[in-house]
């Protein structure tokens, strides 16, 4: 242990903790804005210096490890005209225009500003207005003159997604976050994740915002609006809304929902289930194909294919294996064709006036939804994706007190699902659910985890491995007996690269693979709260499985409205009506 | 105070060959012998940092690792510097037996000179040199090899951790310390980085042995050192003298007897006016009496039809790009300087507003990230300092 002194009081840390840690045990705050718990130490801002008795310099306390005796001053006179300092620099550099921000009220810059009352700006504005602004992308605009050039972005796309779409160009006042040869964000290998959009302190990066054209949607009286909400935004939703995290909010959201107006307010949880059914047989005749048939045109192992960001790093990354990725669509889109043609018909309205809406926990689905292959149809699958932001700005925008809300249940057909979609939220979930099913389906027993949670596969590790004993099959399934099914769990895309590298490679076996682009899966999606860290993660992911648990129906083939959608309109998993409507295929993309 | 009358001194440029000798003797004597002797001398670094050599040495052959390395740093980017090139086209066999000693000392089988961008033309011979002095080693039964590393012209990778950074193959940023070069350096490994005229100190003291160059100097600043001498002198070049010179003396022998001011350690260095002239010294920070300036020894000097202020803006406008732009306080300090002296001549901002810029240069010293960013605001603090009335009239 190392002692140490912090303005006067003792304390007494482990060796490498550093100054900042330090400080928090003692409950002291110290301010930061390049330091992110999720990334690596940057020490650029300089925010966080403090003075070390007998040092001519300040340090920077998030890099600066303790050591024996270190007498320590947070916050000094020193320290206060250095800091204070330095925020004015940030400001005067920054667009400091905080009305006209998407991030006002919630930006690290402006809390800081509070803080340290910065009232006159007595530095020159360096903010010229030469900076330029990418919204061209679906999903992420870049708006350079709110940039701080902390490169928590840089940090994120680089070492937690292995993308690379962003870093640092230039040097001195050019310094800037850009992409290869200052492309839009659009034209380069970005996969819209919008990992860099939870992790910027600032309004530099943001999602691209649908809330006006739902707002316009919602009043136009010869619209039917359908919203969707993914299993990731009942757990995150109330962050946004002062409740703490990781407090289930589903019933509380569907009320809001529908205060808002919207028509019909059902889930993409309910897709979420029929992905299993299709993703599950899917892989069940992969696996007959391989392993019996020899016909290796849909090779092993399948990775799942429900996370838009995953999707387009594949296509990137890995062009030459793209029959490698499971063909369903995700939720989302499975959602967006079914309400233009099985709700449509149900509820006899023109598809042509239906406008189908989904909230997510993600920015990629933007872009998703806008692949011109999703539009089975005939129509634009989905019309809007809002984030889990968005929809809490258009409910404080309509006045609502969320928290006072009654809990409502969502509409039907279309609104009914499983615990095992719920699950679909956390890193792991699809794999489970979809071995709940499968499982069954090939032994026609539940598979063999106490209460089906397959905690093998849950967790914030970031690859997990499974393996399950296939035994006593069904008379159809003969050819697995005795077989393991390996199962592997990536999230976070740099995760994603080694295994996929790994496979590649021939290194690793499996059957298998489920990887979700964002660190926790959908819970730590780019659409979700900011902030958005560990420690929050693991509340989120809590919520999620205590949601599994809550549930009656805790398995997607005992979903009835599954059973009913087979029944009336799809006929059977892989059908003919499913691969129309719930497949999809994918194209080789160039990496720069 | 000067009481040393200016010293000229041939060491580092004197006519020797022995190489092979020198090399010879090195190696015969124990890893102990060699880092006593040159922590005995009292070399410091020559880059301008003036970290005790001897003891970097020692603290890198103390280090954890199965690799170490060592790096010649020839990345002479500071204005009005210029020494190391001469040192690197007329002497590198002197810089090459350095690096070797270090490397048997701290036990590196890898030497690389990092050489500027701009001084891509001293390749074909540094190479062959190279090359010779690979083959003296070969027979003596050594497998140390030095090979060079092209810089790409960025200012900040004269800072040691950028320097590593770019070898890395990453943007030329400087790293957060500690962890130090001696323990965690290139890939990782402990490393040796000494500027060129550092290493080539060694020559010396290994040749002669230590008293010869601690004989040389005062208090904390032995031995001698070159100097870029340039701007409004009748003599500009590459000198040799003994530190610890008082700059009267030395603007006595280099001025054009006209000087105003001289700007000491390059556009990061210090302007000291005529009225302090006396009371500096040139050396390092220690017991000498008076102000005591240390340098990578750029010596720029500056007669009375010079502008201060378009010196200053000179070495602003330097700074406002080179900066590597990635802390606040150096990235957006330098920019406010910049703009803000501007602002200040032209009457836009008041007289008083230097006053809140020369704080700004004392958080920026306080504050930024790397030895580079904590010395840009040098030049600004003393010449607005002494020369005040130019940045507004």
């Amino acid at each position: 242990m190392v002692n140490l002194k912090i303005n006067g009081i003792d304390v007494s840390v482990e060796a490498g903790t550093t100054i900042l840690q330090a400080a928090e045990k003692l409950k002291i705050k110290i301010p930061v804005l390049c330091y992110h718990k999720d990334l690596c130490i940057a020490g650029n801002c300089r925010v966080c210096v403090v003075e070390v008795v007998g040092s001519r310099k300040l340090v920077a306390a998030c890099a600066t490890p303790v050591s024996e005796g270190l007498e320590i001053h947070t916050n000094s006179l020193m320290v206060r005209n250095a800091r204070k300092d330095i925020i004015e620099l940030l400001l005067s550099e920054h667009n400091a225009d905080c009305t006209k921000c998407y991030r006002n009220g919630n930006c690290e810059l402006q809390d800081l500003a509070a803080e340290y009352k910065i009232t006159n700006q007595d530095f020159l504005d360096l903010a010229h207005g030469a900076y330029t602004i990418d919204d061209l992308s679906p999903s992420i605009i870049k708006d350079d003159s709110r940039c701080i050039r902390c490169q928590r972005c840089v940090r994120t796309c680089t070492e937690m997604q292995s993308v690379g779409a962003l870093s640092v160009a230039n040097k001195g006042s050019e310094m800037k976050i850009s992409t290869f040869f200052d492309r839009p964000i659009r034209e380069v290998v970005c996969t819209n994740c919008g990992q860099c959009v939870i992790h910027c302190p600032t309004g530099a990066l943001i999602e691209k915002t649908y809330i006006e054209r739902v707002w316009d949607a919602i009043a136009d009286p010869n619209k039917h609006v359908v919203v969707q909400t993914a299993p990731a935004v009942r757990i995150g939703l109330g962050e946004e809304l002062e409740l703490d995290a990781g407090e289930r909010v589903t019933g509380k959201m569907v009320s809001a929902l529908k205060r808002l107006g919207f028509d019909s307010v059902l889930d993409t949880d309910f897709t979420a289930d029929l992905t299993i059914m299709e993703e599950g047989t899917e892989l069940l005749h992969r696996l007959k194909a391989n392993l019996v048939e020899g016909d290796h045109s849909e090779p092993l192992p399948m990775t799942t294919s429900c996370s838009p960001g995953w999707v387009k790093f594949f296509e990137h990354t890995f062009p030459e294996m793209l029959d490698n990725m499971s063909t369903c669509k995700s939720p989302q889109q499975m959602f967006g064709s079914l309400a233009k043609t099985y709700y449509a018909k149900k509820i006899d309205v023109d598809p042509e006036n239906i406008v189908s809406v989904s909230v997510m926990p993600c920015t990629a689905k933007k872009f998703e939804a806008d692949r011109p292959e999703m539009r089975d149809s005939g129509y634009k699958d989905v019309d809007y994706v809002l984030t889990t932001r968005e929809l809490a700005v258009m409910i404080m925008q309509a006045g609502i007190q969320f928290a006072d809300l009654p809990e409502e249940k969502y509409d039907s057909i279309m609104g009914k699902s499983s615990g095992a979609a719920v699950i679909f939220g956390a890193t792991g979930g699809v794999m489970e659910a979809a071995l709940r099913t499968a499982y069954e389906l090939v032994t026609g027993r539940e598979v063999p985890f106490e209460n089906l949670n397959i905690e093998p596969v849950r967790g914030l590790d970031g690859v997990r491995e499974a393996t399950v004993k296939i035994e006593d099959v069904l008379p159809d399934w003969k050819f697995l007996e005795g077989a393991e099914l390996k199962c592997c769990v990536a999230h976070g895309l740099a995760n994603a690269r080694n295994v996929m590298e790994k496979v590649k490679n021939g290194e690793v076996e499996y059957h298998f693979i489920e990887i979700m682009a964002c660190p926790g899966g959908c819970l730590g999606g780019g659409g979700q709260p900011i902030p958005t860290n560990d420690e929050i993660r693991q509340k989120r992911m809590k919520a999620i499985y205590d949601e599994d648990m809550s549930l009656a129906i805790r398995k997607s083939h005992e979903n009835p409205e599954i059973v009913q959608i087979y029944k009336e309109f799809l006929g059977e998993p892989l059908g003919k009506q499913s691969h129309k409507l719930l497949h999809t295929e994918y194209f080789e993309r160039q990496r720069y | 105070m000067g009481k040393h009358m200016l010293k000229r001194i041939d060491l580092i440029f004197k006519n020797e060959h022995d190489t092979d000798a020198i090399l010879q003797k090195i190696f015969k004597r124990s890893n102990e012998d060699l880092i006593n002797d040159l922590i005995g001398s009292g070399l410091k670094g020559r880059g301008g940092a003036g970290f005790p050599t001897g003891l970097k040495w020692k603290l890198t052959s103390e280090a954890e690792g199965d690799e170490k390395y060592v790096i010649c740093n020839a990345d002479e980017g500071e204005p009005g510097t210029f020494k190391d090139r001469e040192i690197l086209s007329q002497v590198p066999h002197k810089v090459l037996t350095g690096m070797a000693a270090c490397g048997r000392i701290i036990g590196a089988k890898k030497g690389f000179i990092y050489l500027r961008g701009e001084y891509n033309f001293l390749k074909p011979n540094l190479q062959k040199e190279i090359d010779n002095f690979h083959k003296i080693l070969k027979s003596l039964k050594s497998d140390f090899r030095i090979e060079i590393f092209s810089g790409s012209g960025a200012y900040i990778c004269g800072e040691e951790s950028s320097l590593m950074e770019s070898m890395e193959g990453r943007r030329g940023e400087p790293r957060n310390k500690p962890p130090f070069p001696t323990e965690i350096g290139y890939l990782g490994k402990p490393t040796v980085i000494n500027n060129v005229e550092t290493l080539a100190h060694a020559w010396t003291i290994f040749k002669y042995g230590p008293k010869k160059f601690r004989d040389l100097g005062v208090q904390d600043s032995r031995g001698s050192k070159l100097f870029s001498v340039s701007g409004d002198t009748p003599v500009a070049g590459i000198y040799e003298l003994e530190l610890g010179m008082s700059l009267q003396d030395f603007v006595d022998d280099f001025g054009d007897g006209d000087t105003k001011a001289v700007q000491v350690g390059g556009a990061a260095g210090f302007c000291v006016p005529r009225k302090k002239f006396r009371e500096t010294a040139i050396g390092y920070q220690g017991k000498l009496t008076g102000i005591s300036l240390p340098t990578g020894g750029s010596m720029m000097l500056f007669n009375s039809s010079r502008s201060m202020y378009n010196v200053l803006k000179n070495y602003l406008e330097f700074f406002e790009e080179e900066s590597c732009g990635q802390c606040t306080p150096c990235r957006v300090g330098c920019q406010q300087l910049l703009e803000g002296v501007e602002a200040v001549k032209r009457g836009d901002k008041p007289h008083h507003y230097l006053d809140k810029l020369m704080r700004l240069t004392e958080t920026m010293k306080l504050t930024a990230k790397c030895g580079l960013g904590q010395s840009v605001a040098n030049s600004f603090s003393s010449i607005v300092e002494n020369f005040r009335e130019e940045m507004i009239y």
